[in-house]
């Protein structure tokens, strides 16, 4: 397997910490200039919030597989606005109510096809690789997309840890149930736990990870915590939140959402502009803070790294 | 002044307040929209009232509030039954007027925000898209309603034409609760409780349509 990175690379590019605060003013300017708002709305401070100071993954370093040239969403909407079932349908459902979700003690158990099948605490699985800032583009299935700055390992340095045997295809993801604490999972909208899946080389790709925090702050409940997986080429949903069991299998996993809807859902849900969704396009979607759509790109802009992995494979077949 | 009979002026009262009323969701969506999106906040919203998409929010709640409009519409007739309070029937025009306008105010910004008035690529959607040809067909059979919803409209048209080219408002109600549910990722609970009150709004229809069928045998 062909692993490239992006050549265009200069660590100079990063976005300097403060510009992405400018997008709105952009905006809003913008918009001024339409007629709309002409003047008065320059005079209006920015209003969202930063990170906290206290950050503890301030740290994390730098990455080479980061995006470069691109704003970061800001922390409000990244924390405000989520997908998260468990804690209710609604985009504001999971930061209203994510506070009950318990992360501590918690353990991972890494089991099927391995060798060496674990449970690891959350702690020590902290320790394992050293923490990276990943920099990556989220590409929702419903066609809305974030920039967000991920803290997070290498999802093949965990799964290295139980050495795999030579029979384990696939990589199956349950994340947690805990009935008491997420209203969500009283009514049966989606078959629960929810289940994701990846091929095995799709796993151990180095642009795919586990993320345990963002903006170097510890991993927010409503987006998944105490670990989530982030698979940046693939709809969002691919991404399980809150991570309590890793399963090596031979066999393609059936996910919930393929068991939800499986001629809208398919395993791959690859980010493809050419693939539209049953009953709405994929070819543009909007960014979070931005007015008018912009196109999505193939393999959500990261099809030079990964686009080798699906050679001679019908997209549209598997999709 | 009776509520059965109200006399002429306080029909014209009721009309004003209701039209206010009916402007209302409006100027929630514009202020918050300015607040949200422009930065412009002169009465001091809370932030990030639309949420992180704005513009999502805004179609959707426009959308929301003509279908709101429509079944508002249709239930004037069976509240006129019900009550016997019969110049209801005086505020019909308006509701309906009102169910058009939120449609087309959802249509536009559909148009231009969401699509970019890329007149291609909205082509290709509505013929392609179940949930956005359905909602078309929503806004197509509305025209003709407002179109004709004048005075001048129901005498050149005469009554019974009218009244025919009118019951466009069943078919139409059914397709915008369609166009609701098919948008709907998962969850189909807030579309499925405006099917319910449509089912009832139409069953209503159909037994007073089958009890004239059986008075006249």
């Amino acid at each position: 397997m062909l692993i490239k990175r992006p050549d265009d690379f200069i660590p100079s590019e990063i976005t300097p910490q403060g510009l992405y605060l400018r997008r709105r003013e952009f905006i809003k300017t913008g918009v001024g200039l339409m007629g709309m708002a002409a003047g008065a709305s320059l005079l209006l401070p920015e209003a969202h919030a930063a990170p906290k100071p206290t950050a503890p993954f301030s740290t994390a370093k730098k990455s080479p597989y980061s995006t470069i040239d691109e704003a970061l969403t800001p922390h409000h909407d990244v924390t405000n606005y989520n997908n998260y079932y468990e804690f209710g349908t609604g985009k504001a459902d999971p930061s209203r109510r994510a506070d009950t979700l318990q992360t501590r003690p918690w353990t991972v158990s890494i089991e099927g096809l391995v060798k060496q099948p674990k449970t690891l605490g959350i702690d020590d699985i902290l320790k394992l690789a050293p923490l990276e800032e990943r920099i990556y583009r989220m590409r929702c299935v419903e066609g809305w997309s974030m920039v967000i700055p991920w803290v997070g390992f290498p999802l093949s340095s965990l799964l290295k840890q139980v050495e795999p045997l030579g029979s384990a295809k696939y990589v199956e993801f349950y994340t947690a149930v805990q009935p008491e604490n997420m209203p969500g999972v009283r009514r049966r909208v989606l078959d629960w736990p929810y289940i994701e899946g990846l091929r095995l080389d799709e796993a151990m790709h180095p642009l795919t990870i586990m993320a345990v925090g963002l903006y170097g702050e510890t991993l927010p409940n409503q987006n998944g915590a105490p670990m989530r997986l982030v698979v940046p080429w693939k709809y969002g949903f691919k991404g399980g939140k809150s991570i309590v069991k890793i399963r090596f299998t031979d066999k393609e996993p059936r996910t919930s959402w393929m068991k939800a809807g499986p001629n809208e859902y398919g395993f791959y849900s690859n980010v493809n502009p050419e693939v539209d969704h049953p009953r709405w396009s994929q070819a543009k979607e909007r960014r979070i803070g931005d007015i008018l759509k912009r196109p999505t790109l193939m393999f959500n802009g990261y099809a030079e790294q990964v686009a080798s992995l699906y050679t001679g494979m019908n997209l549209k077949i598997n999709f | 002044m009776s509520l059965q009979q109200p006399n002429p002026h306080s029909i014209a009262v009721t009309k004003a307040v209701l039209f206010i009323f009916c402007l209302l969701p409006l100027a929630w969506l514009v202020a918050a929209f300015c607040a949200d999106v422009l930065r412009i906040n002169p009465f001091g919203l809370p932030e990030e009232l639309l949420g992180a998409n704005p513009i999502e929010t805004v179609i959707r709640d426009l959308g929301t509030w003509a279908l709101r409009f429509i079944l508002l519409t249709l239930c004037i007739t069976p509240l006129r039954k019900l009550t016997g309070m019969h110049w209801l029937l005086r505020l019909r025009r308006m509701l309906g007027l009102f169910a058009f306008f939120y449609a087309l105010l959802h249509f536009n910004i559909y148009l231009g925000l969401d699509q970019g008035y890329d007149w291609a690529e909205i082509a290709k959607d509505i013929l392609k898209r179940p949930f956005i040809t359905v909602g078309m067909l929503t806004f197509v059979l509305m025209l003709p309603l407002a179109l004709t919803s004048s005075n001048a409209m129901i005498k050149a048209l005469g009554g019974k034409a009218w009244q025919r080219l009118h019951q466009l408002i069943y078919p139409l109600s059914i397709c915008a609760v369609l166009h609701y549910w098919w948008l709907v990722k998962l969850d189909t609970t807030q579309p499925g409780i405006y099917a319910g009150l449509l089912t009832i709004l139409l069953m209503v229809r159909v037994r007073d349509y089958w009890l004239k069928l059986r008075q006249r045998y």
